[in-house]
């Protein structure tokens, strides 16, 4: 009898689907729709953090470009470093991730730590940035050249401090054993977000290096 | 078996689990609708002082003076109070409310169940998106409990206005500071809500569900939450901004050479037209937000009670995505005016001219769709036919704001208030109380009083055009908005009687809102007993019990065999297929 | 059903009121005006055309297929009416904003009159001034920190230059009939608006930019300038005039003012 009773309902053979990440709890297998939801959550994610980021870059070009008080600011040396810092714990990231696929658990587990600490070091390297422009006497309204470095690190350093929050979950639940399949997602999602942050880095080196 | 979500089989236990801090869509469905029900009694009292304010601005009101001892001195209404409450209506019926309850109420409660889906992609974000909105408003309210109050700058806050802090004026102090603070939450808020829209339609759609055999109100809630995630995240940059130039001493929109209060500004460089283009990019698609859902709650309805499949179901989606994206690229037409160049404003009107004919396409489409049909007049149903009617009315006063020639007069006139109340102030809340009538019967399992219904709708119909229609005759004849005050122009004295007969046109269709509230909590407890379907409709939703139990399909996947809308279809025994019935239900049994 | 006369009602109440223009523009003083009021009047009928017709045809639909017994009829759409409808709108909506362009373009994109008689206005919270250059034709030097609007000085004239000792400062604007006029507008604090409903124009006065505005007035009269940019508490009171007066009288006015200093 076609109708709206749920016993109408052909049940399909079922597809394997598992907990994973979606909810935020702990999860089973993390394969199916799941994974590709927070895939997907990512993806979305990043959409609106280009946006965020397109508007400050827009606001620095128009800002840049219309006044006459713009004064190039002296990259403080130490933020070179903190892009190789930066870069080198991407790569260690993508290694650790490597090593996952083939099982490689405690390779992982150096890896990603490894990676993580880097983080740490990049951020605490551009407080340092920050504090040799203050000895300068670069503040935040001295120039626009400066309220745009200080307000796009600071933006960034945001996503920086997000990013580190999900490598430290990760990194802690890969050291106390409890990186199942299920977190699989976890890995990848966390690991994308912060190639990510860190590609958005390289714009911002450019942008202050060819405009700035 | 086993579920994509985690707590499916359990429903939680505790009254701060199920009631306060909940997972589940439904109940985070509810939350947000009732914020906004809070949030639209706030923002209609704040017209309803405006309204009396304009007729009566030196009356001594006793009360006001109890409220408002400094600017409210002697009972009588400040310019920057009447200011500072137009400020806060504009800001909490745009934000929390027609970017609340249609979005965020009725597609956190439907979206899922339309689907198939046994929840959204990520319920915990869900949770919180919902709480972060609630921290949101209550900073907002904390805007008028402070010094100096509520900023005075309009929910546009433009600078240098919103920027210079208190030097321009009362409510420009901490006032402004918590306003940005609170819209930058709110942004936050809104950015969690998109990401779980767009991930639980992309990928937990059940088995069948294809794009195109999506309820309308799916693809409304769908590309309103892409409009949410690209524009809002550029709001939260100018928010930062503005808060770097009242706070840090930076100029990113004051420019040099200011006086303000006898005192030389220390700013330079800066653009205020940076934040307008930033602002609008945001504030273009905001307005899309808030009135896409109510669309998509129309062509549900509309199809429902005709008995019909809407009309041109492609093209509607089209216009959908079209409006969506054309949405994004018409942000100028709110600056034709500012000082920006004229090259840019022919382009953008040409854009918003353009974003006009999706728009006439969904009005020719309803009213395709109720061409030949056997349409049921209930209470959903007057709601969403008095869509179709505001929608016309308010969407044609457009055509002549997105011509910049004949904005050399109109702009910043009562022709721009009356264009988008029609639309947002009106249209849009009738495709939300249209949507209130319609799943009520699913949320609560009653039904809600059609007598009550109708007299509320009719009252509220006639006296909507009554308050805003006029506005369009005021804008002809030059009335600028945004003043607290007619009495100091000899050509706006004369138009003081059109001023008074919105004001009471207000107080009546604000009194009959009562009739609605009396509908709504009366029958949540003695409505009559609803059925699984009582509108015979089609769409999933109506597949289940009323209300759904915690994992909506009980544990089933659900599989979709027919389109959203197969009303009347010749042969099949009744006058409707669910879309989850057998793939041959079109022939009698 | 009850709604599909309120709708018809409605729909000629409101269009009543459009057409016996019982609020309507005040009467065009200028070339431009005309131009206006003409391209108002195309984009009023075609969007009054669609507003009856839209409004109507709902009405009659709610009318006609109220449930009487009949099954509705199934149907998807008709793709021909899709077409005809869509091609008809866009024509006629992009068609209207060509129209209008000429007047755009006429108002912001033409060469500027080299013989506009050149006017400063500087917009501040709650008034605006107007200068002009004097017989010498040169505006004075200026300075923020000369300001003195108590003493009558609210551009900051700085009273070293020998080219703004003739300059005429007035609170309102005052212009000869039938003269181009170049309006060179200044802010000094927050965002103003200089509208003038009988010219058909305004502009936004935005600080940190010098934007000019030309028209010509061709009617002589007295005309209310209301800012239309919220700019404070006391925007509602931010009044001017303009008053449009025969050439004469205009050179009149302004030797009396040089006579004045």
């Amino acid at each position: 009898m076609p109708g709206s009773i749920t016993s109408d309902v052909i049940k399909p053979p079922a597809p394997p689907r598992g907990g994973g990440f979606g909810g935020g709890g702990g999860g089973s297998d993390g394969r199916g729709a799941s994974r590709r939801a927070s895939m997907t959550g990512l993806m979305v994610l990043l959409a609106a953090t280009t946006m965020a980021f397109a508007a400050f870059t827009s606001a620095f070009v128009v800002r840049r470009g219309m006044s006459n008080d713009w004064v190039a600011l002296p990259l403080p040396r130490i933020v070179w470093a903190n892009t190789a810092v930066l870069l080198a714990s991407s790569i260690l990231l993508e290694l650790a991730r490597r090593s996952l696929k083939t099982g490689r658990r405690t390779a992982f587990n150096r890896y990603w730590t490894a990676g993580t600490a880097l983080g740490v070091l990049f951020l605490v390297g551009q407080a340092l940035a920050w504090r040799q422009l203050n000895a300068a006497g670069i503040f935040v309204a001295s120039n626009p050249s400066s309220s745009f470095f200080y307000l796009l690190t600071a933006a960034h350093g945001l996503h920086i401090l997000g990013g580190l929050t999900a490598l430290v979950y990760v990194d802690v639940q890969a050291l106390r054993l409890r990186l199942g399949p299920g977190k699989r997602t976890a890995v990848d999602v966390s690991a994308l977000f912060w190639h990510f942050v860190d590609g958005i880095w390289l714009f911002l080196m450019a942008l202050f290096l060819i405009w700035g | 078996m086993s579920s994509p979500v985690v707590h499916a089989h359990h429903a939680p236990q505790g009254f701060i689990r199920r009631w306060i801090f909940s997972l589940d869509h439904k109940v985070i469905g509810i939350q947000y609708y009732f914020l906004a029900l809070f949030s639209v009694l706030i923002g209609m009292s704040l017209s309803l002082l405006m309204r009396y304010h304009m007729v009566h601005p030196d009356a001594k009101v006793a009360w006001f003076a109890k409220l408002w001892p400094t600017a409210a001195q002697g009972g009588i209404m400040t310019p920057e109070l009447y200011l500072s409450l137009m400020t806060m209506h504009g800001t909490i019926m745009v934000f929390f409310v027609l970017t609340t309850a249609p979005q965020s109420g009725f597609g956190n409660y439907f979206l899922p169940i339309q689907i198939g889906a046994e929840d959204m992609a990520f319920p915990v974000l869900n949770m919180m998106s919902f709480w972060t909105t609630f921290l949101a408003l209550v900073v907002m309210v904390a805007a008028f409990f402070v010094q100096g109050g509520p900023p005075l700058s309009g929910w546009t806050t433009y600078p240098p206005l919103s920027a210079i802090g208190p030097l321009a004026g009362p409510g420009e102090g901490l006032g402004q500071t918590l306003w940005i603070v609170s819209i930058a939450i709110f942004c936050g808020a809104s950015l969690m809500g998109a990401i779980n829209f767009i991930a639980t339609l992309i990928d937990l759609r059940c088995q069948g569900m294809s794009l195109m055999r999506l309820p309308l109100t799916c693809w409304t809630w769908f590309v309103t939450a892409i409009l949410g995630l690209l524009g809002f995240a550029v709001l939260l940059a100018a928010g930062v901004l503005l808060i770097l130039d009242r706070s840090a001493g930076t100029s990113f929109f004051i420019p040099g050479g200011l006086l303000v209060s006898d005192q030389i500004l220390n700013h330079k460089g800066g653009s205020p037209l940076l934040w307008q283009h930033l602002f609008w990019f945001f504030g273009h698609p905001e307005v899309y937000i808030a009135i896409l859902p109510g669309m998509g709650v129309t062509s549900q309805v509309l199809s429902t009670f005709a008995r019909k499949p809407i009309f041109g179901y492609r093209a509607m989606v089209y216009a959908i995505l079209s409006i969506g994206f054309l949405g994004f690229l018409v942000w100028g037409h709110h600056m034709f005016m500012s000082g920006m160049s004229p090259y840019s404003a022919m382009a953008f009107s040409v854009l918003t001219m353009a974003i006009g004919v999706p728009s006439a396409i969904k009005t020719f489409n309803w009213i395709g769709t109720l061409w030949g049909a056997k349409i049921h007049f209930t209470t959903a149903m007057m709601f969403a036919l008095g869509f179709v009617s505001l929608f016309v009315t308010g969407g044609l006063s457009g055509i002549f704001l997105g011509q910049p020639a004949l904005d050399l007069y109109f702009h910043d006139t009562y022709f721009v208030v009356g264009h988008f109340h029609m639309i947002m102030g009106v249209a849009a809340i009738f495709g939300m109380f249209a949507g209130t009538f319609y799943w009520f019967p699913k949320m609560y399992g009653r039904m809600m009083n059609e007598t009550l219904g109708k007299i509320h709708f009719y009252v509220t119909f006639v006296g909507v055009y009554c308050i805003f229609t006029p506005m369009h005759y005021l804008g002809i004849a030059g009335n600028p908005r945004r003043y607290s005050d007619f009495t100091n122009f000899d050509f706006l004295g004369k138009l003081l009687p059109v001023h008074s007969f919105m004001t009471q046109a207000a107080y009546g269709t604000a009194a009959i809102q009562i009739l609605f509230f009396i509908n709504l909590f009366w029958s949540m407890k003695y409505g009559k007993k609803a059925p699984i379907n009582p509108w015979n409709a089609t769409t999933l939703e109506w597949t289940v019990p009323s209300p759904p139990p915690f994992d909506n399909f009980g544990g089933v996947h659900p599989v979709v065999y027919h389109g959203p809308y197969e009303y009347s279809v010749p042969g099949a025994p009744r006058d409707f297929i669910m879309q989850t019935d057998p793939p041959d239900a079109a022939n009698a049994e | 059903m009850l709604l599909a006369p309120i709708i018809w009602v409605l729909t000629v109440v409101i269009m009543y009121f459009f057409a016996a223009k019982v609020w309507w523009f005040p009467p065009p003083i200028s070339q431009h005006g005309l131009a206006y009021d003409a391209q108002f009047m195309r984009t009023l009928v075609i969007t009054g055309a669609i507003f009856f017709f839209a409004q109507f045809a709902l009405g009659w639909a709610i009318f006609r297929y109220r449930d009487d017994g009949r099954r509705a009829t199934y149907s998807h759409g008709n793709n021909k009416w899709e077409t005809i409808w869509t091609t008809a709108t866009a024509i006629l909506f992009v068609g209207i904003v060509l129209t209008g362009t000429k007047i755009w373009v006429a108002v912001h994109l033409s060469d500027p009159d080299p013989n506009a008689i050149p006017i400063e206005l500087m917009s501040k919270q709650f008034a605006f001034s107007f200068r002009y250059p004097g017989p010498d034709g040169k505006f004075g030097a200026t300075d923020l920190k000369l300001v003195n609007d108590a003493a009558g000085n609210p551009f900051g004239l700085d009273d070293k230059d020998p080219a703004g000792k003739d300059d005429i400062v007035s609170a309102s604007l005052k212009v000869p009939v039938g003269k181009p006029i170049k309006l060179i507008m200044h802010s000094r604090d927050v965002i103003h608006n200089f509208f003038v409903r009988e010219l058909r124009l305004k502009q936004d006065i935005v600080p940190g930019m010098e934007i000019p505005l030309y028209f010509q007035a061709d009617t002589p009269g007295t005309y209310e300038i209301p800012c239309s940019e919220l700019c404070g508490l006391g925007h509602f009171q931010m009044r001017s005039t303009m008053q449009v007066m025969a050439e004469a009288d205009f050179e009149k006015w302004k030797q009396e003012q040089a006579a004045n200093k």
